[in-house]
């Protein structure tokens, strides 16, 4: 089972690949390292040992066999109240690129009822070449089970080689129900996809709270799966179909039943919620000194067009609800702006952040850590600074 | 009605205190601590708060290295009953697939009527070991949950914290729920916990008690392969803005506006 081999001879006892290890699963034993229980065989001390002494086993598993029967890259369309959701379109981007690579089709699948027109607009707008539309009232509101299901049996029919959703809530809690169904891998949360020269999907990942990076191959199990982290990828732009075809597909009645029931749905009311779909997001946190002020925050984030985040303290502070907090115990983010607001930068919160495009700090503290990170800083008092910003993007806006 | 509530946890590295060594490309370990997965530590208190309301035992499961017993027994120390290390060499190198399979075997020798995992760990940020839980074991799921409403005989009604707002649903038991941090705040240990944390016997399973197939357990069971890790690329500080704040706040729409931000 060892996939992993030391070559005594060669090992020189030095313990790079102790220093190397991510998983504290090597030591060096007298003289020679020694593999430890909570080794994961990730190899990582291959690369590191400097006599060559680590080496991979040959994996014993052949490659499993049919796997050429799955062909083409899938796109879950993620719909809310009949709506195609932005990452779809994003992961139609990405899809598209794959599939070019591998020349093959890009397809969307949608569940959902009532959506025929929604599918044609797909088509009509964006370079898919075949829409499956499963229709059924019980797949108007996402469940994960049956989502789950239905996906499943459309993946063993039509073998897809690559299946892609959005890693949001419900991609995320139906995907992993599908890959265990028709056992295969799926990698979460991804922030980058390409295809290498064995033709084999490459899904990195950030890992440890996005202070490391790893990518993940899937090589003897199809299709290849990924949840992909909203606001990665680029939408294509609109107009650009080619003419694709819609296949409405009719469900096995008996996999529609779902144990779970949903009872109710209540939309946050404020509007300015979804931080983790968000193109702008104005956080604040401690520095505001209390919950009054963070209406300057969601001035700033109304006149910028944005949602309202909030850092772990402010959270816990009473002064925002939890569904605004950003960081380790919280949401990840990755907007085209993050606006820091009265926020140190502890790294449980830098954890949730840094993957954004643009950060803007603003604090009082010129030493605070949030500005190492910071694209952009402004080191004022907020309740200074924060109105006067909020006018001078109305300015701007308004011209 | 007595539940019997399967928690499961995982010891992770306090993953704010990781980091990769840019030049060399290899992870800087030196004094990262571990602790239990902050979603889990939700998880359990869950799990201890709905035992003690209804009545039933409440089990911490984990697998993982022998060094994973600590976290297990800091479950205990804060009220959960009974403890299952699961660890084996052969365990070794499993993906969520691979660990999902094996943790529904454990939980399905422990007996369970619910199963409480927390939303995702803070190393992997997977959030697919619940759900996958859920599949092996044929249950229903409700990831997300941000509070348990009621508890009846056959099901529970749970709040979902989902992007745009609350799902209410019923989930019929048994069953899964995965939890995010607003739905409760753990407790500290007590003295008594502790003490019984230090003398509590963990109960202990391998691959042999499991009845598993060697080939579904640790790396041959892992579909994904990790093929590298490396560092993110570096985030040097930027432009930093200083004196009146009408002068900074212009200088920032600026920019802001040059490169097409706002």
């Amino acid at each position: 089972m060892p996939k992993l081999k030391i070559i005594s001879d060669k090992c020189g006892g030095c313990g790079q690949c102790v220093d190397a290890c991510p998983y504290d699963g090597i030591e060096i034993a007298g003289t020679l390292a020694k593999f430890k229980d909570s080794c994961n065989w990730c190899g990582t001390c291959k690369d590191a040992c400097p006599f060559e002494a680590i080496v991979v086993e040959e994996d014993k598993a052949p490659a499993a066999a049919g796997l050429d029967a799955y062909k083409g890259v899938w796109v879950f369309g993620e719909q809310r109240d009949g709506h195609i959701q932005r990452v779809v379109l994003e992961l139609v981007g990405e899809g598209r690129k794959l599939a070019d690579a591998r020349k093959e089709p890009l397809c969307v699948l949608v569940l959902g009822d009532k959506m025929e027109g929604a599918c044609k607009k797909l088509l009509a707008d964006y370079p898919v070449d075949k829409v499956y539309y499963v229709e059924a009232p019980e797949l108007a509101v996402f469940e994960a089970e049956v989502y789950g299901k239905i996906c499943a049996d459309l993946i063993r029919a039509k073998k897809p080689e690559i299946m892609l959703a959005g890693a949001t809530c419900a991609g995320r809690s139906f995907l992993s129900r599908v890959a265990v169904e028709v056992h295969t891998g799926l990698t979460a949360d991804c922030t980058g996809l390409a295809i290498n020269p064995e033709g084999l999907l490459m899904q990195t990942r950030p890992a440890f709270g996005g202070n490391i990076m790893a990518t993940i191959l899937c090589p003897n199990h199809r299709p290849q799966m990924s949840t992909v982290r909203p606001r990665v990828m680029k939408p294509p732009a609109a107009g650009t179909g080619r003419g694709g075809t819609l296949e409405k597909v009719a469900p096995d009645k008996a996999r529609l039943l779902s144990r779970s029931k949903i009872l109710d749905f209540a939309a946050e009311i404020e509007e300015t919620v979804n931080i983790a779909e968000a193109d702008i997001i104005v956080s604040g946190g401690r520095g505001l000194g209390g919950p009054e002020n963070f209406k300057l925050v969601e001035d700033l984030a109304k006149a910028l067009g944005g949602a309202v985040g909030s850092s772990r303290a402010a959270v816990d502070a009473g002064w925002k609800p939890y569904s605004h907090q950003v960081g380790q115990t919280g949401k990840t983010v990755c907007p085209k702006l993050y606006v820091a607001c009265g926020i140190s930068g502890a790294v449980q919160h830098l954890v949730g952040m840094q993957s954004s495009d643009t950060i803007v700090a603003i604090n009082r503290d010129p030493d605070a850590p949030i500005f190492k990170v910071a694209t952009y800083g402004i080191v004022g008092d907020l309740k200074e600074v924060l109105p006067i910003l909020t006018r001078k993007i109305l300015e701007r806006k308004g011209k | 009605m007595a539940l019997r509530i399967v928690v499961c946890i995982k010891q992770v590295p306090d993953t704010t205190e990781v980091r990769m060594d840019p030049v060399k490309g290899t992870l800087i370990r030196e004094g990262v601590v571990s602790i239990v997965n902050p979603f889990d530590s939700y998880a359990v208190e869950e799990g201890v708060r709905l035992k003690e309301k209804h009545g039933g035992t409440c089990t911490v499961v984990t697998m993982g290295p022998p060094q994973a017993e600590q976290a297990l027994r800091d479950c205990i120390s804060v009220g959960a009953d009974e403890a299952y290390l699961v660890s084996d060499r052969a365990f070794a190198g499993s993906d969520t697939w691979a660990t999902s399979l094996t943790l529904a075997a454990a939980i399905r020798k422990i007996g369970f009527d619910l199963i409480i995992c927390g939303k995702q760990a803070i190393d992997g940020d997977t959030a697919q070991v619940g759900p996958g839980i859920a599949v092996h074991l044929d249950l229903p799921q409700a990831t997300y949950a941000r509070k348990i409403r009621e508890v009846g005989e056959k099901s529970m009604i749970i709040e979902r914290l989902l992007e745009e707002g609350v799902e209410t649903m019923e989930m019929p038991l048994p069953g899964l729920i995965t939890v995010v941090k607003e739905i409760n705040e753990p407790r500290l240990p007590s003295l008594k916990g502790k003490m019984r944390a230090k003398k509590y016997e963990l109960k202990k399973l391998t691959a042999a008690d499991l009845d598993l197939q060697p080939g579904k357990l640790g790396l041959d069971g892992s579909p994904t392969r990790v093929m590298k890790i490396f560092a993110p690329p570096p985030r040097a500080g930027g432009e930093v803005f200083k004196g009146e704040a009408d002068q900074c706040a212009d200088k920032l729409v600026a920019v802001l506006a040059k490169n097409g931000v706002v």
